[in-house]
């Protein structure tokens, strides 16, 4: 796990994209699939190239639902709560994974760094609501028991992780 | 002319109007606004300025061009329903104790809820309290004040290039922010209080030590002395029945006397020093090989700038204390043998002067030489609190020994103004033409950068001043990066210097000039117009100065002492 964070990574971002200050959402994007989240770290750095106060950075990542100041788990978990998903009971999913992982109110992250459970407006996907994502790949038709098993299949290693 | 708008039935000539807005105030009509000022980017978040045109749509004045033979209404039954329900709203969410606030009576929120006769507020107030950030020296925070119409933000990134805030977070949770929220004092804040300035509610606000100085004040034991500083006597007036850029010197030095003032003393004679030992330490700059050039350091919020932004420059940055902290420094050293508790005020145009004065670099026994600093307004407001009747007083002089100053002390407080008053040291020529060929050389007027060359004895000397931050921190960029090039860098972090302080009653653009233009005035009525003619320093300099220049007088701002002499 890189619990260090590179800087030279986050220059070679920049220089990607000739420090561009417009292009600093996709910057941002492409340190944050790195590390799953934007660290602190990387702020005065991508503030001095692209010349874009660290306000206006912390602007931008906290206006976003999709860019993380936290760091996030091994496994991110994307329960959809669509209006299709969400007649479809999707929110007993939701309740099952974060009972079971034992996340307090208003945490999405395990301490142990290892599941990260967030709700998503809409995957796109009514078709096979209620739908969750587990690294990226989609579980249609869940049920709180499908979820306890995809949860305690995960733990013995059954799906490879970082899919 | 480029056609006619109506507006309200009134044809209006379109000139070169960049809104809609400008076009109906040049029709008399003063619509409501709480996020436009002509200096900043347009945002048109505020929604009052809303107007309807001839098939009823609505369009916000501030962000649309005049458009020739376009009809518009400014009052209509929906425009007036809309802009009462849009202060309903702002007001639901804002802290209403209207009484113990900051900006009570200065507050724009306030003013226009009051003339639209906002009484009742059918909305809960649904938002947090957040505790107030108090960690600057300069300014308050209070968020519960807040409405998010963006000001601060603009004036702080377009206009200072500081952008120590921004809008953080989004929806119901929006608010304006430090990055990752750290307290304005450890953020890229310079305490300049440009925003503080610009908030049209007490969301910002200038800090105050009004109680503090009552306190001195009435206290016995204690003598009590004051320093003003030149862009007080221009800045003033209007609060207290006179006009902005007439010279209320007098009459101040009146009230602070009546007030209980032992000693009333004048901060343009630190300004003469300071103008003694920057053409001395110039002449020295030039005369040795330099890739850059010497800044003044007069102004504090550019101290502030150059040690979070480029440290680097300090070895280049004057190493003379401030006006004020010169002064504080030779008051102290005079008073020191009182034998009475000694407290020295100065009252300043300046927000970021209250974080100076507190600064380790210049404390004297660790204490500092200047214990308040008092804001323009702040002195305003203690004025109306002693009971005196400004109109009914007699101007005053300041107190001996300190009670000669010069013109070009004064022009300090103007942007141009240091730079003039040093050219005015370093010219042998003390003729009227002199001064005059002197005063047209390049440096006055508001212009935000003014570049050019002036002789000194068969050599040229490159200049520029430079006011507002954001205009210095472009023409430091392009002198690191080679483009430009000169000997001598005036610096005020203030657009249009200190007669523009954050701590001066607010002011648009234009009263802004007319203030600088009085300090100009109040010069050409001065007998002693270059520093080095005041008859005081030769005093000062065999005197109490004497071997300790260098103690008194000049600071470093960086640790290892390399900085300055």
């Amino acid at each position: 796990m890189e619990n260090a964070i590179d800087l030279d990574f986050t220059r070679n971002v920049i220089d990607e994209f000739n420090g561009a200050p417009s292009a600093i959402i996709a910057m941002l994007q492409e340190i944050q699939e790195k590390y799953r989240y934007l660290p602190k770290e990387i702020f005065p750095v991508l503030s001095r190239t692209t010349g874009l106060s660290e306000a206006r950075i912390y602007s931008l990542a906290t206006f976003y639902e999709n860019f993380s100041l936290e760091p996030k788990g091994r496994n991110i978990i994307k329960v959809c709560d669509g209006t299709a998903c969400h007649v479809r009971k999707s929110l007993p999913i939701l309740e099952r994974l974060r009972a079971e992982l034992r996340l307090p109110q208003g945490v999405v992250t395990t301490g142990d760094l290892e599941f990260t459970v967030e709700v998503v407006a809409c995957l796109g996907a009514c078709g096979l609501s209620p739908v969750l994502t587990l690294n990226g790949k989609a579980y249609p038709a869940m049920t709180p028991d499908k979820a306890s098993n995809l949860l305690r299949s995960v733990k013995e290693s059954e799906v490879p992780r970082d899919a | 002319m480029k056609g006619y708008m109506t507006i309200d039935d009134i044809p209006v000539e379109i000139h070169d109007e960049r809104n809609m807005l400008e076009l109906i105030r040049k029709a008399g009509i003063e619509l409501p606004t709480f996020c436009y000022y002509t200096e900043l980017s347009i945002h048109g978040a505020c929604r009052m300025c809303l107007v309807e045109n001839e098939k009823g749509g609505l369009e916000a004045a501030c962000s649309e061009p005049p458009k020739p033979g376009h009809k518009i209404r400014t009052n209509t039954a929906r425009l007036r329903k809309y802009r009462k329900n849009i202060l309903e709203l702002l007001l639901s969410n804002h802290n209403r104790d209207c009484t113990i606030c900051n900006k009570n009576g200065e507050c724009r929120l306030q003013s226009i809820a009051n003339k639209f006769g906002i009484k009742n507020i059918r909305y809960i107030n649904t938002s947090y309290t957040p505790e107030p950030d108090e960690s600057s020296a300069s300014i308050s925070i209070d968020r519960s004040k807040c409405i998010l119409c963006g000001d601060c933000i603009r004036v702080c990134n377009e206009i200072q290039n500081v952008g120590a805030i921004d809008f953080a977070f989004r929806g119901s949770h929006m608010k304006v922010a430090t990055a990752f929220g750290v307290p304005m004092a450890d953020s890229p804040c310079v305490g300049c209080g440009q925003c503080a300035a610009i908030c049209p509610t007490g969301a910002i606000s200038v800090k105050n030590s009004l109680e503090a100085v009552w306190t001195d004040l009435l206290d016995k034991t204690t003598e009590v002395t004051v320093q003003i500083a030149p862009a007080v006597r221009v800045g003033i007036g209007k609060h207290l029945g006179f006009e902005d850029g007439k010279n209320a010197m007098g009459l101040i030095v009146a009230a602070l006397r009546r007030m209980g003032f032992a000693k009333v003393f004048d901060t343009t004679l630190g300004a003469d020093l300071t103008v003694q030992e920057e053409s001395r330490e110039f002449l020295e700059y030039v005369s040795k090989p330099h890739d850059l050039p010497l800044f003044t350091s007069c102004c504090p919020a550019w101290i502030n700038y150059v040690e979070k932004r480029h440290p680097d420059l300090f070895p280049h940055v004057s190493s003379c204390k401030s006006p004020m902290q010169m002064f504080g420094a030779l008051v102290k050293e005079y008073y020191k043998d009182n034998g009475k508790r000694h407290v020295h005020v100065a009252i300043m145009p300046c927000t970021a002067k209250k974080y100076e004065a507190v600064r380790p670099q210049f404390a004297k026994d660790g204490k500092p030489v200047v214990d308040h600093v008092l804001s323009t307004q702040g002195l305003i407001h203690m004025i109306e609190q002693s009971g005196t009747r400004f109109d009914t007083l007699e101007p005053e002089a300041v107190d001996n020994p300190f009670g000669i100053v010069s013109g070009a002390g004064v022009i300090f407080g103007v942007t141009g103004g240091v730079t003039e008053a040093v050219l005015r040291a370093l010219s042998e020529d003390a003729s009227n033409a002199a001064l005059l060929a002197t005063s047209m050389a390049g440096e006055r007027g508001m212009e935000g950068l003014k570049e050019f060359e002036v002789e000194h004895k068969g050599e040229t000397v490159r200049v520029a001043v430079v006011s507002g931050l954001g205009n210095a921190g472009r023409l430091v960029d392009d002198i690191k990066s080679g483009k430009k090039s000169f000997d001598f860098v005036e610096v005020m972090a203030c657009p249009g210097g200190c007669v523009c302080g954050a701590s001066q009653p607010y002011a648009p653009p234009d009263v802004k000039e007319i203030r600088g233009k009085g300090l100009y005035s109040i010069d050409k009525l001065m007998s002693c117009k270059r520093s080095g003619d005041n008859p005081i320093l030769e005093d000062l300099n065999e005197g109490i100065l004497k071997g300790r220049e260098h103690e008194l007088l000049h600071v470093s701002y960086v640790s290892d002492g390399k900085h300055g002499a």
